[in-house]
């Protein structure tokens, strides 16, 4: 359904940040791209969500184009950056301004319920903690229903607790609206709990150089057996793929995924 | 959470409690600001009536509100005042659009910067007043002259706010604009001028306290009316008290313009998280 083909992404300054990445998301799953930073992964979040240009190779989402932020795209920034002029609900109808008034409301009153914040619809962003901003921030990604969710390590800024409650939140939205959900992140038990595949990236130029099958059932639970395994098997690939050792479930760079 | 949470919690009183807390802090602070100044005026009063001094160069409070009273009952008082702010609002209105319109070209637009800023902050750093005598020569000793100086001199400030303020701001907040596909009009509207909105009031305010400075100037040049005239007239004529009563009517429009100014401004940057309560 979304399919990145061959995608190389060269900055003006001459940094080379992705090199012959290709992939392909199946609807409704959710993939989960770990890898060091600076390997590239927020780059590629970004291409797909518009906001740069591929400098080679194409990005397609149900066989259409994309080289601008497309309407059935969401994203998900590492910050919550809402609008600190709006209110909750402003900032969560953002991107529903073309919609008639009564729709944008009922949308926006139901994402908010959702997200468990719909008694916040009225406060300014100030008046929100840091997981209570990033939930607003997935609530207006999501208020346009997008096919496909990017989330660019929408949880690293928040302590361990609230990491793992969003992380349950997330799930909850996924099963009820069933987006595309692709996650970009360096937590490896973040990845082992969402993700039905980890797509493991190594850095200069950046490539994929792993993916890992977890189609655990879920709901999964954090400090079982099968997760313990998955995040097992997500850092030994990222170990290999930082040392740059062949084997195990390693890929040939340009072997599409 | 937490805040919220306990706010609401706690109802009504606790809102009521902080309100009355913050009516009595101001209640406080104002006896307290206006100590000195009536203590001060009280006590020159009784020196001048007490005949400890004559009170001819500095005249005593009576002698002041009884010229500003006349000034007032034979209605000149209000003819100055309204040739003054009359001055201050046309040239005030055209240093704002000018310097609006040029600033948001050079925010906006690299080559425009590159080309219009350097000459602005050269002649930014020339005195106002030295305009004065090419002024008018350019347009004369009447309203025109007069009217280009208070732009001039509220146009830099404003200037400046609008340039920097579109440079500073954030680039992630643009690009949520750009992610959910605003069109350059809407991005503007919609990002841009809520984001330099506060910055834009803060250097209208400037611009405005400057207006009042420059009409004073501009008035010395050579005026039949205007609360700048009352303060040459006051000096040729000897008349201290009408001098003061010229001065005490500047601080209190200057103070009441602001004063709308801010309070227009404040419903729409009520969102703000500032560091302090405003007033």
């Amino acid at each position: 359904m979304l399919n990145v083909e061959s995608v190389d992404k060269i900055y003006p300054n001459g940094a080379h940040a992705l090199a012959g990445v290709s992939l392909a998301l199946a609807a409704g799953e959710i993939v989960a791209v770990v890898g060091g930073s600076g390997c590239g992964k927020s780059t590629l979040l970004r291409l797909i969500a518009g906001l740069d240009r591929a400098t080679q190779g194409r990005i397609r989402l149900d066989g259409e184009f994309i080289d601008a932020p497309h309407a059935a795209v969401g994203l998900v920034f590492q910050e919550p950056r809402l609008l600190p002029w709006l209110t909750v609900a402003q900032n969560v109808g953002f991107g529903l301004a073309d919609r008639p008034r009564a729709e944008r409301q009922r949308l926006v009153a139901e994402v908010l319920e959702r997200v468990g914040l719909a008694d916040y619809a009225q406060c300014w962003p100030r008046e929100l903690s840091g997981g209570q901003a990033q939930r607003v921030a997935i609530a207006r990604a999501l208020a346009p229903r997008p096919k496909v969710l990017l989330l660019d390590e929408p949880f690293s800024a928040l302590d361990a607790f609230t990491r793992a409650s969003l992380q349950e939140h997330v799930l909850d939205l996924w099963a009820a609206l069933r987006p595309t959900l692709l996650l970009v992140t360096h937590d490896v038990e973040e990845a082992a709990f969402l993700a039905d595949r980890v797509l493991v990236m190594r850095p200069r130029p950046g490539r994929f150089s792993a993916a890992i099958e977890l189609r655990l059932p879920r709901p999964r639970d954090r400090y079982g057996a099968s997760v313990e395994a998955s995040k097992r098997r997500i850092l030994n690939a990222l170990d290999r793929s930082l040392r740059a050792v062949p084997g195990g479930e390693e890929l040939a760079p340009a072997a599409a995924i | 959470m937490t805040t919220f949470d306990q706010v609401s919690a706690a109802g009504e009183p606790a809102f009521q409690r902080q309100a009355e807390r913050i009516n009595r802090g101001m209640s406080r602070r104002f006896i307290l600001g206006l100590l000195v100044p009536v203590v001060l005026a009280i006590a020159w009063e009784a020196a001048v009536s007490l005949g400890i001094a004559s009170g001819r160069l500095m005249p005593p409070p009576t002698r002041l509100f009884g010229t500003l009273w006349d000034l007032a009952a034979t209605g000149e008082l209000f003819r100055h005042i309204g040739a003054t702010t009359a001055r201050v609002a046309v040239g005030f209105a055209l240093g704002v659009v000018a310097a609006t319109l040029v600033g948001a070209l050079a925010g906006a637009s690299r080559l425009s910067r590159e080309l219009l800023d350097p000459t602005l902050q050269g002649l930014r750093a020339v005195p106002s007043i030295a305009w004065v005598p090419l002024f008018i020569l350019w347009f004369g000793i009447f309203e025109q002259s007069k009217i280009m100086l208070i732009a001039v001199g509220c146009f830099f400030p404003v200037y400046l706010g609008v340039l920097g303020a579109i440079l500073s701001v954030d680039r992630k907040i643009v690009e949520v604009g750009r992610s959910f596909r605003l069109s350059p009009v809407a991005l503007v509207r919609r990002i841009l001028l809520p984001a330099i909105l506060p910055t834009y009031v803060v250097s209208l305010r400037t611009g405005l306290g400057l207006g009042w400075m420059f009409v004073v100037a501009a008035e010395f040049m050579g005026a039949s009316e205007g609360l700048g005239y009352l303060l040459v007239d006051g000096q040729q004529l000897g008349k201290p008290a009408q001098i003061l009563a010229a001065i005490l009517t500047f601080a209190l429009l200057g103070k009441l313009t602001d004063g709308l100014l801010a309070a227009a401004a404040a419903p729409f940057l009520k969102w703000q998280d500032a560091f302090a309560p405003r007033n």
